[in-house]
């Protein structure tokens, strides 16, 4: 993707990317934010390989979304939200959340999947188009060629091809939602941010979701926020545990759900709270 | 509280209830039997108009001319005055009304907004006559600075006008409509890194298509059916012109101009009134109705 020159002159090109799979993608340091005074996430530290899948769980409340909304600076949409600490994006070393680095072109970085699929009032076609031309690309043979590509990643190519040109409401829950995974990764984003993404479809549509998402860690690093623990166990590599706004253990699934290191862990996993 | 309430208060509640709909319910039906009585009148005054005047000379006509001697009937005349008199209107106010509600919806401060709005709702309880003379006093003489050519009468001012007066029908609607636009959509839209102008334009306009269209037709209605205005600035001259710049006379014009005067009853340049009044009628209903079929089509999309 076209990185912006803000993000990408800010390259402080460390250890030369020699194996970019060892190196995190993202490092997130003593992370504290509030809403106004009310402190939600307190001082959370953890690396977030790059592709790979990070599954976020925890009893309700605990921070989760607030945590992920952070790495698109979603927050700043709102007066008197605050960070601190730092949210470090490699190759390139930038914080995002340093001053001077502006929100639209760390969001053009991050694509998001909400809990709820929100297609824009659109034809299917604008909705995976509306990132690319805001872009810049404007040449319809190359949005083309990307809409079908994300389409097909989406794995939804197949069922709307015929009419592209179509409202995208009149698509059903689970297509809607496969259309916004394809709107958000149809720009080649480096992360994809997913808060609960299958908490409102039924579990065929659920199953076609997880399929997309263990394929999509081929190619970008993936977050993804679950109430379901078997999901997160079928599709993720890594899993923090967080709980009342703290990070408590973060480490590879398979050991942490069978061998969690922390008590609450151990309780939350074996379903004794949450 | 009051978690354990007596079984009387709540047969009290229940009575007060029953009264309530009731009252509703009877009127629901009010309006609907006015709307009755309405078409009732229009259809049994207009019908010996059409006993006497066929009905196609009203198109085949040229002329608008009742009360002469050699009496013409072509409505055309009038409906030109209506139509371009609303069309002015409609171009001050559908983008002045739309950009005033994105910018009160998506961009101004709530304090702002919450003191602007009634601010705006109070401009439309001006009185229409007030309107009207604005119109021909002050905004006529200052178009005619420009354009020197300019008839005192002119459809061009009255339309400005009445354009002025319908911009908070479509700003207050308009403003509702985008707001009730789910902050989720706006989100989607942020989240792929676009600007707020951008969302505003992008999503939160087409997402709040149906409720603007409504607001649209509102307006539609509201121009066709005034008549103060028009009658003070644009003129009482039917006349068969697409021009802005001459005067002309709409449909409501001449219906006050004949009504206020003593044309006896049963004359066909009475009834001639109610013939253009249930043209109107129909006209409106006509704009209801296809704003209602618009406003479904878009609802489906939001
Ligand atoms: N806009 C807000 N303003 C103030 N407090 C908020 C706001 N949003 C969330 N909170 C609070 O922040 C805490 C964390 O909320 P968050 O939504 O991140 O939890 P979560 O882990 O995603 O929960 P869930 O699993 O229920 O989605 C909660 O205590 C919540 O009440
Ligand atoms: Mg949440």
């Amino acid at each position: 993707m076209s990185v912006a020159p803000e993000i990408a002159g800010r390259d402080e090109s460390e250890a030369s990317a020699s194996d970019t799979k060892a190196l995190p993608k993202v490092q997130i340091h003593g992370l504290n934010f509030f809403y106004g005074t009310n402190q939600v996430l307190r001082s959370v530290t953890m690396d977030v390989p790059a592709l790979k899948v990070t599954a976020l769980i925890g009893p309700s409340g605990c921070g989760k979304t607030t945590l992920l909304r952070c790495m698109n600076r979603m927050h700043d949409l709102y007066l008197g939200n605050r960070y601190e600490g730092s949210i470090v994006v490699q190759p390139d070393g930038t914080d995002i959340l340093d001053a001077s680095v502006d929100p639209i072109q760390v969001r053009m970085r991050f694509g998001m999947v909400f809990q709820k699929p929100n297609p824009f009032p659109k034809s299917i076609y604008e909705n995976v188009a509306y990132g690319l031309r805001l872009q810049g690309m404007n040449r319809r043979k190359e949005l083309d060629e990307k809409v079908e590509k994300a389409l097909r990643e989406a794995a939804l190519w197949e069922e709307v091809k015929s009419r592209l040109h179509q409202m995208a409401h009149n698509l059903s829950g689970g297509q809607q939602q496969r259309l916004c995974i394809a709107r958000a990764i149809a720009t080649d984003p480096d992360v994809v941010l997913f808060d609960e993404p299958t908490s409102a479809l039924d579990p065929i549509a659920t199953s076609k979701i997880e399929e997309l998402i263990v394929e999509l860690k081929k190619r970008v690093t993936v977050m993804i926020v679950t109430h379901n623990l078997q999901q997160a166990g079928r599709i993720s590599d890594m899993t923090a545990f967080m709980y009342l706004g703290e990070l408590i253990e973060f480490g590879d699934t398979n050991r942490m759900f069978t061998n969690p290191a922390k008590p609450q862990t151990e309780d939350y996993i074996s379903g004794r709270f949450g | 509280m009051g978690s354990s309430r007596s079984a009387s208060s709540r047969r009290l509640d229940q009575g007060l209830e029953s009264v309530m709909v009731w009252v509703l319910r009877a009127g629901g039906w009010a309006s609907v039997l006015v709307t009755f009585g309405i078409v009732i009148t229009l259809v049994k005054e207009s019908w010996p108009f059409f006993q006497a005047v066929p009905f196609v000379r009203l198109f085949t006509d040229t002329m608008w001319t009742p009360l002469f001697s050699e009496p013409q009937y072509g409505i055309g005349a009038l409906l030109a005055g209506t139509l371009v008199t609303t069309g002015v209107a409609l171009l001050v106010a559908i983008p002045l009304g739309t950009i005033l509600a994105i910018y009160l919806s998506e961009f101004a401060e709530p304090q702002f907004r919450d003191w602007v709005k009634p601010m705006l709702e109070l401009l439309s309880a001006v009185p229409t006559v007030v309107y009207g003379y604005f119109a021909l006093l002050t905004l006529t003489p200052l178009l005619q600075k420009i354009y020197p050519d300019l008839p005192q009468f002119s459809m061009l001012s009255a339309g400005m006008i009445m354009g002025i007066m319908i911009v908070p029908y479509v700003t207050s609607l308009g403003e509702d409509a985008m707001r009730s636009v789910p902050m989720l959509l706006r989100e989607g839209a942020y989240a792929l890194g676009d600007g707020k102008l951008g969302v505003a334009l992008r999503v939160v306009f087409p997402g709040a298509f149906s409720g603007l269209a409504a607001a649209y037709v509102l307006a539609i209605s509201r121009a066709v059916g005034e008549t103060m205005i028009v009658a003070i600035a644009a003129g009482l001259q039917p006349r068969m012109t697409v021009n802005p710049l001459e005067s002309a006379a709409t449909v409501t014009a001449f219906i006050v101009q004949v009504s206020l005067g003593d044309l006896p009853h049963g004359s066909i340049g009475y009834q001639s009134i109610f013939a253009a009044g249930a043209v109107l009628f129909l006209m409106t209903l006509g704009f209801n109705l296809a704003g209602h079929a618009l406003r479904r089509r878009f609802h489906r999309a939001t």
